[in-house]
Formats: structure tokens, sequence, C-alpha cells
């Protein structure tokens, strides 16, 4: 018999209630029909019709999504290519300070990564006068550089698992190394590039503090937004805000998380099969 | 296999080393058009790497390799007239059967309309049109080999390399898909180099085999050459069940050489080889098949008598562990030639037994 380790299992209903409940009670307060957010006034969805009305949460809403978006794209192509340089050029000189210092912005604080970004962005306009102002660009730039390290580590770990013998076939069948990237490397790891755009997107679509660090006059991305509100009481439209927000985010992180567990999956199917044969 | 003429695949002094470590040692080989050669040794003993370096995946450190008469250094693998069957299969796990036996012919100038006959072809000649739409992960592992191989054959290379081709097969599939390459082969023409642990693969399939110990080839002949004449020790043991027993040269007349084994108490006669001298220090080796058993004392050349330590009785045949007059043990193996309750084996456990062999048996290694 095995006794059930009553403690460890306490704790993580604990752990779980800690977070889940303040979320799942913020959620069940979008749809409170009272002004006061934290007294209950009956079913309502009012506040995410006053929500979709607002236009200062349309822009800030707005421009955080391309932002995302343009971010997450370019941070997947350059943590892609990072990445495909750690898994592939074993032997290149400074592998190892390469590989250190594409992952230490991951424990690096965001207060420093915002700072250092910041003076950077300063120093940049006064030598070359460009930016001229911090914003969208500042605020783009900052995230690509430290969401591509996510998609690196995303994109490196499916690299170590894949079969290296299949790119040298493609070699063999006749194609260069370009060739041998777009019609085999690519395909075979796009669940591991569509997973670490997902995280890179969501990153960004979240992110307070380096935003903070990078922005300028007028740049309000949503997360800044609810920031400021807050500041001044919670009100029940930003309950409604952050449901909506938690909802896509969970999306997003389920749907890379599935993605990359069926990619596993075949994977695995596929070894077997290869070390085991039946007509 | 012409002498005179230049032959089709020519190695000479390859070797390559990782680091310090020595794969491949100053490797000679030759290998004619049209033929099945194999590489033959235990795991880790150099097959793989030699194959990667006439693919062009390996660079060798020393040496030059030869393909049609044209030297290969600096060509990269897509150049290469050559096509490689990868131990994993590597087949490409995004494409259908159809898609990876085609990827190769996307670099050929041919219309859409020759690819698409050539697929159809090497569909065929490996049995998976039924399977054409079909992704790898829906396909068996023998299905999955055979892939391997259409794809490595659709673009017609001059030489085909095949990396451990049947280990991944089970039992059964295995001795039927040797039968199959074989026959692929001889219907293409495409010159074969297999490299395999398996030597009753490697005798089976081959024409000519080169065996291979920690990185050096020891033997290169026909699979007869390499089981009835083993130049060494290494290669006779590698090749088959034998016995072995040191032994001295005592007179040499004619093609016959008599030889003093003390683990047989006596003087035996034993077909001499080039270079013998007398008093010189040798090996005798007997094949098991080659060595006669009975009850009653034969009249034969070489005669020893032994008592049964141990039978294997397998019904069509029996294998002996042999007891001889020094104390050592010599493996016979006899065909269960007669039926009947008492005669269905030459001998039983504990009996004493006669066994002879002719001279032309006794296989004489000097290293
Ligand atoms: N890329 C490599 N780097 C270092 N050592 C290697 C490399 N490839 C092979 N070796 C070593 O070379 C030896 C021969 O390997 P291999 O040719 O694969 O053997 P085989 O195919 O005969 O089993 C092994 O000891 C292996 O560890
Ligand atoms: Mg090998």
């Amino acid at each position: 018999m095995t006794r059930r380790p009553v403690f460890l299992i306490t704790v993580l209903c604990f752990g779980f209630a800690f977070f889940y409940i303040p979320i799942l009670s913020m959620m069940v307060y979008s749809f409170n029909d009272s002004r006061l957010a934290t007294v209950w006034g009956g079913f309502s969805t009012r506040w995410y019709a006053s929500l979709f009305s607002n236009r200062q949460v349309g822009a800030a809403l707005l421009l955080s999504v391309q932002i995302a978006l343009i971010s997450a794209t370019m941070a997947t192509i350059l943590g892609a290519m990072a990445g495909i340089a750690l898994a592939r050029f074993r032997k290149f000189r400074g592998r190892t300070i390469f590989s250190g210092m594409v992952t230490a912005p991951l424990i690096m604080p965001e207060v420093i990564t915002g700072i250092s970004l910041l003076m950077f962005f300063i120093m940049l306009a006064q030598i070359t006068g460009w930016p001229g102002q911090r914003g969208f660009t500042t605020i783009t730039l900052a995230h690509i550089t430290f969401s591509m390290v996510f998609v690196t580590t995303v994109v490196h770990a499916r690299m170590s698992q894949m079969d290296r013998s299949i790119e040298e076939a493609a070699m063999d069948l006749g194609s260069r190394p370009w060739q041998v990237l777009k019609d085999v490397t690519l395909p075979v790891i796009s669940p591991a590039l569509v997973s670490g755009w997902l995280l890179a997107f969501t990153i960004s679509l979240d992110d307070v503090v380096i935003t903070s660090f990078t922005t300028g006059p007028g740049a309000t991305t949503l997360p800044l937004l609810i920031w400021s509100k807050v500041k001044l009481g919670v009100t029940p439209d930003i309950n409604a805000l952050a449901t909506l927000i938690v909802v896509t985010v969970g999306l997003c992180v389920a749907l890379a998380g599935w993605l990359m567990s069926r990619a596993e999956r075949r994977r695995l199917a596929e070894e077997r099969l290869a070390y085991r044969a039946g007509g | 296999m012409s002498g005179e003429a230049e032959p089709f695949i020519r190695i000479e002094n390859v070797a390559k080393s990782f680091g310090s470590f020595q794969a491949v040692k100053d490797v000679n080989l030759t290998v004619a058009r049209g033929e099945i050669f194999s590489l033959l040794g235990g795991s880790g003993c150099g097959k793989t790497t030699l194959l990667r370096m006439l693919a062009g995946f390996e660079d060798p450190t020393a040496g030059r390799i030869f393909i049609d008469g044209q030297d290969m250094s600096g060509i990269p693998p897509w150049e290469r007239p050559v096509h490689m069957m990868f131990q994993s299969y590597a087949i490409f796990p995004h494409m259908s059967v159809e898609k990876n036996i085609a990827y190769g012919l996307k670099h050929e100038r041919i219309s859409a309309a020759d690819r698409a006959a050539r697929v159809a072809e090497m569909l065929d000649l490996v049995q998976l049109t039924p399977f054409a739409k079909r992704k790898p992960h829906q396909i068996s592992g023998g299905q999955r080999q055979r892939v391997a191989l259409a794809r490595a054959l659709a673009r017609q290379p001059k030489l085909l390399l095949l990396d451990e081709p049947l280990a991944a097969l089970d039992k059964k599939l295995r001795e039927h898909t040797q039968f199959e390459l074989m026959s692929i082969q001889a219907r293409t023409g495409v010159t074969f180099i297999v490299v395999t642990h398996d030597q009753e693969e490697a005798m089976t399939l081959s024409d000519r085999i080169a065996v291979m110990d920690r990185g050096e080839v020891r033997q290169v002949g026909t699979p007869t050459e390499i089981y009835e004449y083993p130049a060494s020790r290494f290669v006779a043991g590698f090749i088959g069940a034998i016995s072995t027993f040191p032994a001295r040269v005592i007179r040499l007349t004619g093609d016959l050489a008599e030889v003093d084994i003390p683990a047989m108490d006596g003087t035996f006669a034993a077909r001499a080889t080039p270079g013998l001298t007398e008093g010189q220090e040798i090996t005798v080796a007997l094949r098991p098949e080659k060595v006669a058993i009975a009850k009653t004392c034969p009249d034969a050349v070489n005669v020893v008598e032994g008592q049964v330590k141990d039978l294997a009785y397998f019904g069509k045949d029996s294998l002996y562990r042999v007891t001889l007059p020094g104390g050592d043990l010599i493996a016979v193996h006899a065909v269960n030639a007669r039926r009947g309750p008492d005669t269905a084996r030459p001998a039983d456990w504990d009996d004493k037994v006669w066994l002879s062999f002719e001279p032309a048996s006794a296989i004489i290694l000097t290293d």
C-alpha cells in the first residue's frame, strides 16, 4: 500500500486556491450589476458593454495587439535563428558564452532589463537622433528583445530532440543547406515555432514593467491603462477587461501546450515504430 | 572482377580521427561496379564512419576516395552520385510516402510527368503503391525501410550506401527483406555497400566482404574465402564457430605440414600455407562441420580420441562438445543422417568417440 502524501496535497491545494480564487472571483464580479466592485448586485453584462464603447480601452487594446503581433513575429524569426544555431553549430567559438547570453534575460529581473533598455534608447537618441520620441517603436523593440529568449529556448529544445539524420538525408538527396532548412528543418520544428510565437505574443500582451520603462507620451498599452486605472480604485469594467485578457492568454498558452505535446506524442510513436517492425 | 580496369570505387589510405580517437585507420579497398560489398564488424569498429566518408558527411583526416574515377575530396554530399539509406531510415516525418520518394527528384531537370512516372516505378519496385498517400507514422517499420530504399534509389544513383538496413526489423521480416534487397539490386544494377554487424547477413547478401576491427580492415574476400580461408584468428573467430589450438610445425613435405598439437596429444597432417617454416609456432583451427565423429575408429589420416561432454540435439543435426586428451574442448557438428531409436545420433553423453578430419580442413593461422 502506498501512503498518500497528505501534506503535499494540502500544500498544493492551498497554493492553487491562493492563485485561482482571486482570478475566479474577479471573473465572477465582472458580471456584477453593482457599481461597487466588492458588493454583489445581480448578474449583468453591462460592464462588457461599457468596455466595448470605451474609446480609451479600444485604442489601448489596438496598440497592445499591434505591438504583440509585430514583436512576436520578429522574436520568432530571431529566436528560431538563435535556437537553430545553438543546436546545430556545435563547435563554433564562444558557443558557451553565446548560449549563456541568450538565456540570461530569462532570469534577469525585468526592472533591470527595463532600465537598461531605457538607457540604451536615450543614449541612442543622443548619438543618432533616433528614436526622437519613445513609444510604439521602442516598446516593440524592447518586447522583441526579451521575448526572443523564450522562442530560442523552445526551438533549441525541439532541435535537440530531432533526428539529425533527416537533415543529412535531404542533403544526400541533393539539397543544399538552405534548402534543407526550408524543406525539412523548419517544417519539422514548426510546432515549436508556433508555440514559441504564442508564448512571445502573450508575454508581450501582458507586460507592464518593461513597457512602462520604454513607453513615451501617448503610447498606452492595455496593461499600462489597467495599471493606471486601478491606482484610482478597482472599477467593474476593469474586472471585465481583465477577464477577457485572462481568457485570451489562457487559450494561447493551452494551444501552445497542446501543439507541443501533440508533436511530442507523434515523435514518440515514430521512434517506437522505427525500432519495431510489423510487416 | 577484372583487375585491369580502374575499379568503380577506390578507397586509398583513408583514415578518420575524432580528436585523438582514430575511428578509421588507413583503409584501402576497391569495389567493382554492380557489386554488393559488405563492411562487417562489431559495434564501434568504424563502419558507419567509413560509409559517411563515402557519402560526404565526414571528411577523411587522410587519404582519398575515388568514385567512378573522380576524386571526391571537397565534394559536398549534395553533389555526389551516391545515396545513403540511414540506419534510422531518416524518413521525412511531415511528408507522405510519395513525397518522400519524390524529394530527390526535384533537383533533376525532368518533366512533371517523368517525375510522377519515376515515383510510380519506385513505389512499384518496393510494393508500396497502395500506401503512396500515407504519412510515415501510419505505416509499419518494414514499410518505412522500403520507403527509405525507394527514396534513395529514385535518383538512380551509381552507388547506394546502406547502414544496417535490416537491423531494425524483426527476424522473420529480416530474412524476407534480405532476399528482396538482393533482387532489387539485381534488377537495378546499382552498386551496394552494406554496413552490417550480422555475419550471416553479410554471408548471404554479399559478393565480397570486408571484415573490420577497431578501425582497420582485417580481410577482404568472397564469403567462401572469408569462411574457409580466414587470414587471422580474429577473422576465423568472427565468422562462424571454430575451435583453435596452439600447435608447432614439425616437418614440411610438399604441400602438407606435419604439426604437433599438444591439446590432441599427437601429430597431424594439415594443408601447408605459403611461407611456413619448420619449427614455427602456429594455430590450428577446425570448423565444427569439418570434423567427423564416430564410435568406431575410422580409417583416416588424422584421428583423435575423445569423450562427449555435451551435446545439443536439433533434430536434423547435433552439436557436440568433445573433451580431447589434453583436456581442451572441441566443437563438432554432425548431421543425423540415420533414423532409429538408438542410431538417431552418432554418439551420446559420455560416449568414447573418435574424431577425424581431412588435412585440407585444418586451417593454419600464423598471426
Ligand atoms: N562524430 C563523432 N565524434 C566523435 N566520435 C565519433 C563520432 N562518430 C563516431 N565516433 C566514434 O567512432 C567510433 C566508430 O563509430 P561508428 O563508425 O559509428 O561505428 P560502427 O558503425 O562500426 O558501430 C565509435 O567509437 C564512435 O564513438
Ligand atoms: Mg553504425
